[in-house]
């Protein structure tokens, strides 16, 4: 249940060469040949993939391309169904059979496009439960109001039942504060920036960049925006439950001006 | 008897031996009534008062609303049990099995910390009672209400029986004739009891009844807060625990009383709680209610005095083979009275509850306002849930507020939370817990604790 990462703290750490990055090429989760049908309807068509760790992922595509379908599949939605000959290999070990809450404790992390609202639990209540056993109650408090800082979060807000009467930027950056809480080795952001103003989305763009290190982020959007801010090692754009095609940050800039229109003829 | 009686698996399961002083027979008739009374040594009023509620009690029949009461057998259950010969006030001088009963469930941590004075009720009899010094500086009374009888004649005979007469309802006839124990309190014009008056009660022994009877005064201007918490041990036979309270809030007084009960899963809990509001004077009752078989409570307010304010917030969980009936009753009499009630159920394993709640504004309650919400919580598609609200409003001039929600756990929350590392049934109890938090919060921390543990431990079915 290795959930943190391990950084090493001997002297000379932040001195090594910097081709260390790319070198590092070790697969963290492998899709193969990953279908899955939602209420009889197929969603997401053989898929094989490749995610390396320490890398920044992007999802692009049109509405209803698979997008979340494919996020909520790597977190174990239980209504999602897998096609025989589907696998999901993460560090190394197949794990469609496991529960989210299990896939969760492996350090994997989806950020809810619609974060929903949780009457009577705040964020404390649901981070303490969540991490009892790794982090003691105290350091997870002063977490949370460390990094609501640094989010500007009104720590009022994180006091509040979670999610409920907070605007969307407010949503997200909760959501990213688990995130760092937790501290999963996989993050998954979907739709992190969709009902979020400018300020909101340099704050959380900010603040996933700064937070990268030793993390392998997978971030789901519709514009190229917030890529702006991060810059995305592997492009992936999705078209009808299928990967329509891979490339560096550069299709994201295509995509902008182009369009979907022209890579689904591909 | 073999072993089937104890069930470790309750957390308060648990039954040991008794050397009972005095055990009446099963079974009531005018014999029993009168022998408790003189086993009590009880002044010839109230073995009259007793004797007369009995009767009412013969004539009256079994409520025909509500929960199903078919299978309670009044021949079956003992009406008066004396575990031992006198009172003590300290620890030591507890009987060995009492004190091991009462360390199962905490009391020592609990006095240590917080408590000014206990009146613990075991069986029929109160047996411990450690009274704080200051308390009676202050000229406030907290004992048996057997003692008061005997002690404090003047103002027992003039409230006892005056907020819920032994004609009320047949339970209430019932505990009138056969009522042991339960707390007196009594607070003079002025005074502030600070911390809060607790009594920890149980039921221990098979096929008996427990018919407590609690009285609190509270004088002009006065406050106090009293907190019952009750867990009982599980037995095979069905036991009947019909307790009545009568609270009277004196003009600007205030007065909480607190409730967390976890009868055992084969217990009738038929309760008649009800308080009489002056003028300014407030009343807040918080009634969590999670085990027992069945359940009919619904503790009221008479807001009799102008600007007078009734306050029931409650929780009822409900598990397999319960059925928890409980709510609350309103009643204006008088202008500028305001009452709130808010109410949160849980069902779950077929479990049932059912919001019974009576607001009344009578002709002349001018410019009162009321608040009715009323939530339910279904766990699953076996349990069940229903909302009986009654409102009889005779004046016009007034302010109604009614709110109820019906919501099942769903899914897509349970997906979230996993998402963060929770499993199933933590996830449960911490929705479970966040659905009933505008409660428990106004529950004394370690009784919102015990709330909070006991909710995790239904939830993760490792009861019943």
């Amino acid at each position: 249940m290795q959930t943190q990462s391990f950084r090493p703290t001997y002297a000379g750490r932040n001195n090594l060469p910097r081709t260390e990055k790319m070198e590092d090429k070790t697969p963290l989760l492998i899709l193969k040949n990953l279908s899955v049908n939602i209420t009889g309807k197929k969603i997401l068509k053989n898929i094989d993939f490749t995610f390396h760790k320490n890398k920044i992922y992007a999802i692009m595509g049109p509405n209803g391309s698979g997008k979340s379908t494919l996020a909520y599949t790597i977190m174990g939605n239980p209504s999602y169904v897998l096609e025989k000959n589907s696998s999901i290999l993460y560090k190394n070990k197949e794990i469609q059979a496991d529960l989210p809450d299990k896939r969760a404790k492996n350090g994997i992390f989806l950020s809810f496009q619609n974060p929903l609202s949780l009457s009577g639990v705040n964020v404390f209540q649901l981070l303490r439960l969540a991490l009892s056993g790794i982090k003691d109650p105290l350091t997870v408090k002063e977490e949370i109001e460390k990094y609501a800082r640094l989010l500007k979060i009104d720590l009022e807000l994180t006091e509040r039942s979670l999610n409920d009467g907070a605007s969307g930027g407010e949503k997200k950056k909760l959501e990213l504060l688990q995130a760092v809480v937790l501290n999963p080795d996989l993050q998954i952001f979907d739709e992190i920036d969709t009902g979020v103003d400018v300020d909101a989305l340099k704050i959380i763009a900010g603040f996933i960049k700064q937070h990268k290190h030793n993390k392998t982020y997978i971030i789901i959007t519709h514009y190229n925006r917030i890529l702006k801010y991060i810059r995305p090692d592997v492009v992936m754009v999705m078209i009808d439950g299928k990967i329509a095609k891979t490339g560096d940050y550069r299709l994201a800039e295509t995509i902008e001006k182009k369009g979907y229109e022209k890579l689904r003829t591909l | 008897m073999n072993q089937p009686n104890l069930n470790f698996n309750y957390k308060y399961g648990f039954s040991m031996p008794q050397k009972y002083v005095f055990k009446a027979k099963k079974g009531l008739n005018e014999e029993v009534v009168a022998a408790i009374s003189t086993m009590k040594k009880e002044p010839v009023w109230m073995t009259e008062f007793r004797l007369k509620a009995f009767g009412i009690f013969k004539e009256k029949n079994m409520p025909n609303w509500g929960a199903d009461l078919s299978r309670i057998n009044f021949n079956e259950i003992f009406y008066y049990i004396k575990p031992t010969n006198k009172q003590v006030n300290k620890w030591e001088n507890l009987p060995k099995e009492i004190r091991e009963t009462y360390d199962k469930i905490g009391i020592p941590e609990a006095e240590k910390k917080y408590l000014m004075g206990v009146s613990a009720q075991y069986e029929s009899e109160v047996v411990y009672e450690s009274v704080n010094k200051q308390l009676s500086k202050q000229g406030v009374i907290f004992c048996d209400m057997g003692m008061a009888v005997k002690k404090y004649p003047d103002i027992v005979k003039k409230y006892f029986g005056s907020v819920i007469p032994a004609s009320d309802n047949k339970f209430a006839a019932l505990n009138s004739s056969v009522w042991s124990g339960g707390s007196f309190v009594y607070v003079p014009k002025g005074i502030k009891v600070k911390l809060p008056l607790q009594a920890y009660f149980r039921i221990n022994a098979e096929q008996f009844g427990q018919f407590e009877r609690t009285l609190i005064i509270v004088e002009e201007g006065g406050y106090v807060h009293y907190v019952e918490g009750c867990t009982a041990p599980v037995y095979a036979t069905d036991s009947l625990h019909a307790a009545v309270v009568e609270i009277i809030v004196k003009k600007g007084a205030r007065v909480r009383y607190t409730t967390v009960q976890n009868w055992s899963k084969n217990v009738y809990n038929l309760v008649t709680k009800r308080s009489r509001v002056e003028e300014d004077g407030i009343m807040e009752w918080v009634d969590c209610n999670i085990g027992s078989q069945v359940t009919m409570k619904y503790p009221s307010c008479y807001l009799m005095g102008k600007r007078a304010r009734g306050e029931v917030l409650s929780i009822a969980f409900s598990g397999k083979n319960q059925h928890q009936d409980a709510g609350a009753k309103m009643l204006h009499f008088a202008p500028d009275t305001s009452s709130r009630i808010i109410s949160k159920s849980i069902s779950k394993d077929g479990g049932r509850t059912s919001y019974r709640g009576l607001v009344q504004v009578r002709p002349g309650a001018k410019n009162s306002s009321v608040y009715v919400s009323c939530d339910a919580l279904i766990l699953d598609d076996r349990s069940r849930s229903d909302t009986y609200p009654d409102m009889k409003i005779k004046e016009t001039d007034i302010n109604v507020q009614h709110e109820a929600t019906v919501e099942k756990l769903g899914e897509e929350k349970l997906f979230y939370l996993s998402s963060r590392g929770i499993n199933k049934t933590e996830s449960e109890g911490l929705l479970v817990n966040g659905f009933i938090d505008p409660v428990a919060k106004e529950i004394p921390l370690e009784y919102a604790i015990e709330l909070n543990r006991l909710i995790n431990l239904e939830m993760s079915g490792s009861v019943g």
